[in-house]
């Protein structure tokens, strides 16, 4: 639920908890903004999606990433350019969009100006998401002296965002705990260490030759860094994906989305499309209805999402169309996104003449992948550093296989330090776990019902293999069973008649929602069927009302009575929605709709859009100019840059590079022909003068 | 005829290989150019920070860099393509009376070669770069028909022409030796192909070096590392390229301007040189850096650092190049040894090797190519490289 203002006022599952109010003004007028949330956050709350005009052809630019990777936001604050998401609000700031260029300050002393801090470590990490914070714990547990750095403000990285409960082992990496939650367990681990020195705000801006690490401390110094061992820990970003209109405002990284609804509690739109079925994608639309937000459809371009079906499934059951083999052909609009155009696709992936839709939207959601954050290890790697890649950085897998990547990481260096031989059994064992928690979905079973009709017992609604096996710790009494070596395993209920007390704990701790109980003990024709919610619901609205109920996958088998709601401070923001359901169909109710997703399609073309795809956001270079370029030969994409710019903005290529690799592919160009961008410090824009020495300055 | 048969080969696509091809091909002169990376100026042209000025105190180069200032500030017009070239002038900015000295000193001879350069007071200099430190500002030349264009779009214009003239170009291939025939060149092995010409360029810049070992001659050039850096772009608020000549820490002296579009680009020549081919940023250019720009103009202080990376200057002994036919080894042309001002030589030079292989050289011409050659007493140091 909303005000008019886009924050978020109630929340099933986060506390909506906001600092003090502050005033600041946006171009002149007055807007109101919490303490402790971004300019960006607070822009958005107040309406406000159009952050700058770009410099080389005006076109309005929006928040895109909200992670401090692209400059799409730069906005000016008292005259200062600074990046919206990365920076907080303050009482009294003027903060006003950019017209193309600003004109730089007049110079004012700058009193409060540190000298250069050098500083040697034995180990230095990179990102404090889920690999650098668990590689931290393991070395602290050891005492070995450790710099821990992080470009935000709060330790856990993307845990910070997720609302939901992890998959995973519960014995290894906290499955059945939601993400927020286990970043603040980790956080907290994280400080019993005392060996552990955590910078926050702190990015990391470079890495040099001479073995040292340039980093921004607190936005305020800037500190060079000798390790002896560095773990880059970075994570990974976003995607762009390429179609004609893709960087209106409104169009949002899945990240940037989680961040603005999880992190910040403000919501960028009422209705958002989403593109891109994988987990994050599933996630992060499953994140907008939690949120009031309405989805209005999802795309993916494959025959099958690639996220597991019971991510899948929720999404279904709230009612959200689901269009695979699909493509986006164009977003709407003109100074914000207001539609989007999908299309289905053939075998080859090209959009089918006449199968075109669209969609109203306030805002299209992009889940389109992830690449590593590994510029850095790269680079370290090439001067000869010892270093190490952990977690996204590595390879991008689940956060849970991200923790223990941070673990073997940590082992690896610790017998680096200690000049002793690796533990082998110990690092094999971790090595394994993390295939494991790395392992896509695998085969979908039909679901298995019992005929028996009697007592009561949890239904499992869980039918693909995939790393999660919190279920099985859940039942008092040890009736759900996942084999603890295989954890791939789809949950087997093995009680015995009269043994399942109907306790529901497994319907309240299942991290897909797809355990539900039915109990035939008052009434075998009309057992009651309990179901686990994750939405706001208003139980006085519900209780006593026959709603259509669904089936797992979200097709609608009935009508059934809502009989309770249960919720409780002791249920993880979960409640339990009991149902008078006919025996024909109580065992297959995986899901209820509370209200209709009515959505507005228009079976019609969209009419043209003038807008281009744009391949690099940050010069604005389109991809009819770069697929020009490379279809008359050119295959060094340092070339490409030095003739368009793409590349040489702002992000230095952080999105342009690799859809520019996907169109040297659809071209043709062999892998081996393709030069990819020559790296170059420094990974974001620092002010200069940090660099200015006034302490001891080495050169004199 | 021989399909690898060509008139003149270039080795090395750079700054002064591309330039020299698009005027050789725009001659009739059947040309192939040999580079060793992937594409046109992936070695040092896109290294060069931009700046072009004909104020030299080498009458030879100063000659060659008026040709290039023609060449860059008429290019729009004439070839249609956007190389960003401004006049925005050069400036020496002086603090220091020995270097008072020194410049007035070399202005006479500057005007005495008819170059619009003048000294001007502190006031006026100020005039010219009103955010330019005042504080011990003692004034400083002010040539302003020099300017600056980006070494990137400039060098990409003249290859593309190049091509239009059915130059060739070879990318991804090295050079592993040279033929011989009686005595003279007859054309070049690489590792993919051979093929002859009788006339080979080495254009090779920081590498001509070695390309000259290959073929069995010694030309003393030593690559020296140069680190630069960019920062993002801003309203423009400065116009020439500003050259502050006094020596600090690790620096001799220090060189920056702001971009047509927007940018401040800046470099400083380490002192001591940093030798060899390693082109990897070092985390001492920025603190470096930071100090000489924001000593010179503090506005500066917010302005955003976008990117650093290093490039190599080819130097010579006396930081002239060496241009020209090699007499005891006939068919061997140089031009190379740039000493860091390849980019705005490098027009200057094409021209110049293009009289030189069509045998079109005018008097002027011919002294240069003497006074460049390889042979050419190497006794007097330039007195501002």
């Amino acid at each position: 639920m909303t005000e008019k203002n886009n924050r978020i006022q109630t929340h099933p599952i986060l506390n909506v908890q906001r600092g003090k109010k502050v005033s600041f003004s946006w171009n002149g007028c007055s807007c109101e903004g919490y303490e402790n949330e971004t300019i960006a956050s607070a822009l958005v709350a107040n309406g406000i999606q159009i952050f700058q005009y770009h410099h080389k052809d005006h076109s309005p630019q929006g928040l895109f990433c909200a992670n401090g990777q692209c400059s799409q936001c730069l906005v000016l604050v008292n005259g200062f350019p600074k990046k919206a998401c990365m920076e907080r609000i303050g009482a009294g700031m003027q903060v006003q969009p950019l017209h193309g260029f600003y004109s730089l300050p007049e110079y004012v002393a700058d009193n409060k100006a540190l000298p250069i801090l050098h500083k040697r470590t034995p180990v230095l990490i990179i990102g404090a998401g889920p690999a650098g914070l668990s590689a931290a714990i393991e070395l602290g547990k050891q005492g070995i002296e450790t710099l821990l750095v992080d470009d935000k403000e709060q330790p856990g990285g993307k845990l910070l965002l997720q609302t939901h409960r992890f998959f995973g082992s519960k014995e290894f990496v906290y499955a059945g705990t939601r993400g927020i939650e286990i970043a603040k367990q980790l956080s907290f681990e994280l400080g019993r260490h005392s060996s552990i020195e955590t910078w926050l705000n702190s990015p990391a801006v470079a890495v040099f030759s001479d073995h040292k690490v340039g980093v921004f401390k607190e936005n305020q110094q800037y500190a060079l860094i000798e390790p002896e061992i560095l773990i880059v820990a970075a994570g990974a970003r976003e995607r762009s994906l390429r179609f004609p209109g893709n960087t209106l405002p409104g169009i949002l990284g899945a990240g940037a989305f989680q961040t603005l609804l999880n992190r910040d509690l403000v919501i960028p739109g009422q209705t958002f499309f989403v593109v891109g079925g994988g987990n994050v994608g599933l996630i992060a639309a499953y994140h907008a209805l939690q949120a009031g937000i309405q989805i209005t459809g999802l795309a993916e371009l494959l025959p099958q999402c690639g996220g597991y079906k019971v991510h899948l499934d929720k999404i279904r059951r709230l009612g959200v169309p689901i269009y695979t083999s699909h493509t986006i052909l164009q977003a709407h609009g003109v100074e914000k996104v207001n539609a989007a155009t999908i299309a289905r696709v053939d075998e080859h992936y090209r959009p089918i003449s006449g199968s075109e839709k669209t969609v109203a939207c306030d805002g299209i959601l992009i889940a389109a992948g992830l690449n590593p954050v590994n510029e850095f290890f790269l680079q370290a790697q090439q001067f000869g550093f010892k270093v190490f890649a952990a977690g996204d950085a590595e390879e991008i897998a689940e956060a849970s296989a991200a923790i223990v990547s941070g673990r073997l990481t940590a082992k690896r260096v610790l017998s680096e330090i200690r000049n002793v031989p690796l533990p082998e059994q110990e690092i094999s064992d971790l090595y394994h776990l993390k295939q494991v928690l790395s392992s896509k979905p695998g085969r979908i079973s039909k679901q298995k019902l019992s005929p028996d009709h009697s007592g009561v017992k949890p239904v499992i609604h869980c039918t693909q293999e995939i790393p999660c096996n919190p279920c099985s710790g859940l039942c008092v009494q040890h009736l759900i069973h996942i084999p603890v070596d295989d954890i791939l395993a789809m949950p087997d209920f093995i009680g015995p008649d009269g043994k399942c007390t109907g306790c529901s704990q497994c319907v309240i701790g299942c991290p897909g929602l797809a355990i539900t109980l039915v109990d035939y003990r008052k009434d075998e024709r009309f057992p009651m069927v309990t179901l686990p919610y994750e939405l706001p619901v208003n139980k006085d609205e519900i209780v006593g009302r026959s709603l259509p109920v669904t089936e797992q996958e979200g097709h609608v088998i009935g009508v059934a009575e809502v009989v309770h709601v249960i919720q409780s401070e002791k249920m993880d923001h979960t409640s339990l929605i009991k149902l008078i359901a006919p025996v024909e169909i109580a065992e297959r109710i995986a899901g209820i709709q509370l209200k209709k997703n009515e959505i507005r399609t228009d079976r019609r073309k969209g009419n043209e859009s003038d807008q281009e795809t744009m391949i690099c956001r940050c010069e604005r270079v389109s991809e009819k100019e770069i697929r020009a370029l490379i279809q008359s030969g050119m295959h060094d994409m340092n070339q490409i840059k030095a003739i368009t710019r793409a590349g040489m903005g702002a992000c230095g290529g952080k999105t342009c590079e690799s859809l520019i690799l996907q169109i040297m592919r659809e071209e043709g160009v062999a892998q081996d022909e393709i030069v990819p961008f020559s790296k170059r410090p420094l990974s974001v824009e620092v002010p200069l003068k940090i660099f200015l020495d006034h302490g001891t300055n080495k050169g004199e | 005829m021989n399909q690898n048969s060509y008139d003149v080969i270039i080795l090395g696509a750079g700054s002064v290989g591309v330039p020299t091809a698009f005027f050789l091909s725009k001659s009739g002169v059947k040309t192939l150019v040999i580079e060793e990376r992937s594409s046109i100026g992936q070695a040092s042209n896109k290294a060069a920070i931009g700046g072009i000025r004909a104020t030299h105190s080498d009458p030879s180069k100063a000659w060659l860099c008026q040709r290039s200032l023609q060449i860059f500030s008429t290019w729009k017009e004439q070839y249609g393509d956007e190389i960003e070239w401004k006049k925005g002038g050069y400036v020496y900015a002086v603090y220091r009376e020995e270097d008072k000295t020194t410049l007035n000193n070399l202005l006479i001879r500057q005007k005495a070669w008819k170059m619009n350069i003048d000294w001007l007071s502190p006031n006026d200099l100020l005039s010219v770069i009103p955010d330019l430190n005042a504080e011990g500002l003692l004034g400083g030349t002010y040539s302003p028909d020099d300017g600056h264009a980006s070494p990137l779009l400039s060098l990409f214009a003249s290859y593309k022409h190049a091509r239009e003239q059915d130059c060739e170009f070879h990318f991804n291939e090295t050079v592993t030796g040279f033929t011989k025939q009686n005595g003279k060149i007859s054309g070049i092995q690489t590792n993919k192909d051979n093929y002859s010409a009788s006339i080979i360029v080495n254009a090779a810049g920081a590498w001509s070096g070695e390309l000259g070992k290959l073929a069995g001659m010694n030309i003393p050039i030593i690559p020296e590392s140069h680190e630069a850096g960019i920062t993002e772009p801003v309203q423009t608020f400065m116009h020439p390229m500003i050259v502050d000549i006094r020596p600090m820490g690790i620096t001799s002296n220090f060189y920056f301007y702001q971009h047509a579009t927007g940018q401040v680009l800046f470099c400083y020549s380490p002192e001591p040189p940093i030798h060899g081919f390693d082109r990897q940023v070092t985390s001492d250019f920025l603190p470096t850096a930071a100090k000489r720009l924001l000593e010179l103009i503090p506005r500066l202080q917010s302005v955003r650092v976008r990117r650093t990376w290093r490039g190599l200057y080819p130097m010579t002994p006396d930081g002239s190049p060496f241009l020209g036919f090699v007499p005891e080894m006939p068919g061997m042309m140089l031009a190379t040894g740039m000493c860091g001002q390849g980019f705005m030589l490098g027009p200057g030079v094409g021209e110049l090797i293009t009289a030189a292989i069509t045998g079109s050289l005018d008097d002027v011409q011919q002294e240069i190519l003497q006074n460049l050659s390889l042979s050419r007493s190497i006794s007097q140091i330039e007195m501002l490289k």
